[in-house]
């Protein structure tokens, strides 16, 4: 079942064009990646399926709705979540407390509940905090919930990312180079993490430079290149592709 | 018609000043990507430190300028090295809020040492001249032409030689800078160097035909503020031509809207710029 | 919970002091020097919501500070209007000037921010200094009623009026305190932290940051509009830059984006200046490199400086107690090996 579409999405920046016609499909349910060389335009990509930048031209749809031109927030509520490379935390901040405001956007307190602490906020606010807990529980930092957040390692804080995604109730989530700067016994954690999160009914889109990571664990690739999109399939297919192993030999190393 | 060319060559005076300064703040910020709040104490130093050397020094006008470029200069060196340097990984907000601290530490000690009264430096050029019909003073004409030549040098300075090219490339490119083997830190130090040396000669041409006050430099900043953003943070051609563009205008407006609001107008045309373009007229190009 | 127990009693060991230091000075002046200082509070916990916990310097908190101070001038002295509606109105017409401003100012970020509203600082002032028929000019308002009498409550001394001051700023405090500490605060919070995060996670920042705009220009209107009646006469000089100056340096001084930091800023600086009376137009010479030092060094100030020492205090002990389970924990099981083994 298509669940996420991009149609002819297109992005020029002044004469540079990031990313060209590029179509795409998400199944849902399925951990979906992106790869390709340095500049290929992958996080770009991200920005326009997340509402970030405007594309030139194309579209983008979700569930059969038009997101296009929905700014980032109201994309968020509809369920679409996405990571950065790296994640500004409040360092001074613990844990639990970076991850609560993740849940936000499922409430509806204003200032006025917040002056006159109404029923209101007391409910929403034990519900994003339940919903950290439970996000944090996900995925797998209990332990280190009341911690401050600037004594996390870089692998602890990939994960509150994660969860920070989480918490916003997504029906999928975009990582952008989720398993980068973390060694290899970790980047197996995160792999796990993200079929943890398919099992629980959450599409999965990623970016990842890790190949062997990404050969393990997608059920379908696309590779863009300059832009385009040179290749789709299944990991067997793009690895036996043409297009790509040029792609990738006459660009940076295939990792 | 009389008045309108008297204006124009005000215009033209008021116009070589600011640009002299803004091309400071936006060196600066095309090296750093700071936006020196200091920018206008700076100015502010040059102006005292010129009249001192001419009045207690019994410096010649000439000399007191380059003393005084000397000084600021140092003192924006010293401004990078103690205090934007360590902040460069810092939040965006601190560097402003460290140079304000550097701004009101320098007008209190200025005031502290030469008093809060207005003071008139007394330049050698005070003669009145009659050029084609319009009465003007010397000094008025030594600015405008001094600011030419200090843009020619400038000019040679960044264009020709070795060191200059390597202020240019940072500010393309940092990282790229880096790379190629540039002492970023050594190019930094010089950038300050020589943005503090054209504050002290825009204050010091100046200042005969304005007053001296630890204050004066309020305005000023924030007109270069303005005139960077018109002409685009870090270009060099842009604040040079949004210096003009602010002379004449407000020349202009004092003459022909009103008198009592001309400070007001650049602050106008800021608000209606940042109003269209929340990122400058001429935002970075591209982007991630 | 014994923190909080503490924290709590140390609130009200300072509300009771704040209650009790017109007896114990029984000093009209230092009453009048404390009042000023409330005053400032209330303007710098304005400016805390918005560059402390949202991220956003406005370096035209004087302009707003200065529009509350001439609304409720020009409507007392000049439409003879009633103080207590006068007020209400200098408010609502800071307030709506910021929600315009700020729809405007907030479409910039960062350094264009800073900019943009030291531009909209000096129109402001620009605007009050050349405005003779409205705003007297340079000379400035003169005979500003002191506030209106309610019920049998008058405000003609200076204890009454020190009275009425603590009033609003414990209501400043109390309402900071609570926006600071709900969803709304931790929204606010997570635009400072990444606005581009915050848009992903489903915050709508310009919403926002207009909000916070807005609240932070009250609070800069509340505190002119006390000042107004407080001083009895304005001029030009207080939307001038230097009074944001002034403001941000309480705030960094005491702490930016903390609660206690306006408190504890506003007050040292204000008693300490009054120490040094001689230096009184040289003072920053002193504050100005403070404020330079302790944003390299101590970027949270006094009060976050202190957050922070303690935050790592407790997990430095954390971490020992963890170590020392641990040591006992594999003593224990060496003793076990060795038990095995012998």
């Amino acid at each position: 079942m298509v669940f996420l579409e991009t149609k002819n999405l297109t992005k020029k920046f002044g004469g540079n064009t990031a990313v060209n016609n590029v179509d795409f499909t998400i199944e849902k349910g399925k951990i979906n990646a992106i790869i390709g060389p340095n500049g290929a335009g992958k996080s770009t990509f991200f920005n326009l399926v997340s509402g970030f930048h405007p594309p030139t031209s194309g579209q983008v749809i979700f569930k059969g709705k038009d997101i296009t031109k929905l700014p980032s927030n109201k994309i968020a509520e509809l369920g679409v979540a996405r990571t950065f490379q790296t994640t500004n935390l409040f360092d001074q901040a613990t844990v639990l407390d970076n991850v609560i405001v993740g849940h936000r956007l499922r409430t509806k307190s204003n200032l006025f509940d917040a002056i006159f602490r109404t029923k209101r906020l007391k409910q929403e606010e034990k519900q994003c905090r339940d919903k950290a807990i439970e996000v944090l529980d996900f995925v797998g930092l209990t332990d280190v919930a009341y911690k401050l957040a600037g004594s996390l390692s870089q692998e602890e804080k990939k994960r509150v990312a994660f969860a920070l995604g989480l918490a916003t109730d997504p029906e999928i989530i975009f990582l952008d180079e989720p398993a980068a700067g973390v060694n290899p016994d970790e980047t197996d954690g995160l792999a796990e993490l993200m079929e943890k999160m398919v099992e629980r009914g959450i599409t999965v889109c990623l970016i990842e430079h890790k190949m062997s990571m990404i050969m393990k664990l997608a059920d379908k690739i696309m590779v863009l290149s300059y832009g385009e999109k040179i290749a789709e399939g299944t990991p067997e297919e793009i690895q036996n592709n043409e297009a790509v192993i040029k792609a990738y030999l006459g660009g940076s190393a295939i990792a | 018609m009389d008045v309108l060319i008297q204006q124009l060559f005000n215009g033209l005076t008021l116009g070589s000043v600011y640009s002299l300064v803004a091309l400071g703040l936006t060196l600066v910020y095309g090296i750093l990507h700071i936006p020196n709040f200091a920018h206008g104490a700076l100015y502010m130093v040059g102006g005292y430190i010129t009249l001192t050397m001419m009045t207690q020094a019994g410096l010649n006008y000439w000399i007191a300028i380059v003393v005084s470029c000397l000084v600021v200069g140092g003192l924006a060196v010293l401004m990078e090295r103690l205090v934007f340097h360590p902040l460069r990984h810092a939040p965006a907000i601190h560097d402003k809020i460290a140079a304000i601290g550097i701004m009101l530490f320098l007008e209190a000690l200025v005031q502290f040492i030469w008093g809060a009264e207005y003071q008139t430096m007394v330049s050698p050029y005070g003669q009145v001249v009659n050029v084609a019909g319009v009465t003007l003073t010397m000094q008025r004409l030594l600015i405008i032409v001094a600011t030419v030549v200090v843009m020619i040098i400038l000019y040679i300075f960044l264009k020709k030689t070795f060191t200059g090219a390597t202020i240019i490339a940072m500010s393309q490119n940092r990282d790229g800078a880096n790379l190629v083997g540039i002492n970023t830190n050594r190019v930094a130090m010089l950038t300050f160097l020589v943005s503090g040396a054209l504050a002290a000669i825009a204050v010091s041409l100046s200042a005969p035909i304005n007053l001296v006050f630890p204050g004066m430099g309020h305005l000023v900043l924030t007109k270069a503020f303005v005139i960077i953003i018109l002409g685009g943070m870090g270009s060099i051609p842009g604040a040079i031509v949004g210096g003009y563009i602010l002379g004449f205008t407000e020349a202009l407006g004092a003459t022909y809207i009103s008198n009592d609001y001309k400070d007001v107008i650049a602050f106008v045309i800021l608000v209606l710029i940042l109003t269209i373009k929340p990122n400058g007229l001429f935002a970075a190009k591209g982007g991630h | 919970m014994a923190g909080l127990l503490k924290q709590r009693n140390i609130i009200a060991v300072l509300i009771v002091f704040a209650i009790v230091f017109p007896f114990i000075t029984n000093n009209n002046y230092f009453i009048h020097i404390m009042t000023l200082a409330f005053i400032w509070i209330i303007g710098v916990y304005g400016l805390n919501l918005l560059a402390g916990y949202t991220g956003y310097l406005s370096l035209a908190h004087a302009g707003f500070f200065a529009i509350g101070a001439y609304s409720l001038a020009l409507l007392t002295t000049k439409a003879q209007m009633n103080y207590w509606l006068a007020f209400v109105l200098a408010l609502i017409i800071t307030s709506v000037l910021g929600m315009i401003i700020g729809l405007i100012s907030l479409r910039t970020k960062e350094h264009f921010f800073a900019i943009y509203t030291l531009c909209v600082g000096y129109i402001i002032y620009l605007v009050i200094d050349k405005w003779d028929s409205l705003t007297g000019g340079v000379r400035g308002l003169i005979g500003i009623p002191a506030p209106g009498n309610i019920g049998p409550i008058e405000f003609n001394t200076p204890i009454s009026n020190y009275y009425l001051v603590l009033f609003f700023l414990l209501i400043t405090v109390l309402v900071v305190y609570r926006i600071v500490h709900s969803l709304t605060g931790r929204t606010y919070i997570a635009i400072r932290n990444s606005e581009d995060l915050a848009q992903t996670i489903g915050i709508n920042t310009m919403k926002n940051k207009l909000m916070v705009f807005v609240i932070s220009t009250f609070f800069a209107g509340l505190a002119g509009a006390l000042y107004a009646s407080f001083i009895r006469f304005i001029g030009p000089d207080i939307g001038y830059i230097t009074i944001t100056f002034d403001l941000l340096t309480y705030l960094i001084v005491g702490g930016i984006g903390t609660l206690s930091g306006p408190v504890i800023g506003t007050i040292l600086i204000v008693w300490v200046s009054q120490q040094l009376q001689f230096l009184q137009d040289y003072r920053m010479m002193i504050f100005g490199p403070i404020l330079t030092l302790l944003v390299i060094f101590y970027p949270r100030g006094i009060s976050g400086g202190f957050i922070d020492w303690r935050a790592k205090r407790k997990e430095k002990k954390q971490n020992q107690l963890n170590l020392e389970n641990q040591q006992m924990l594999s003593a224990q099981e060496t003793s076990a090996a060795s038990n095995k083994n012998g």
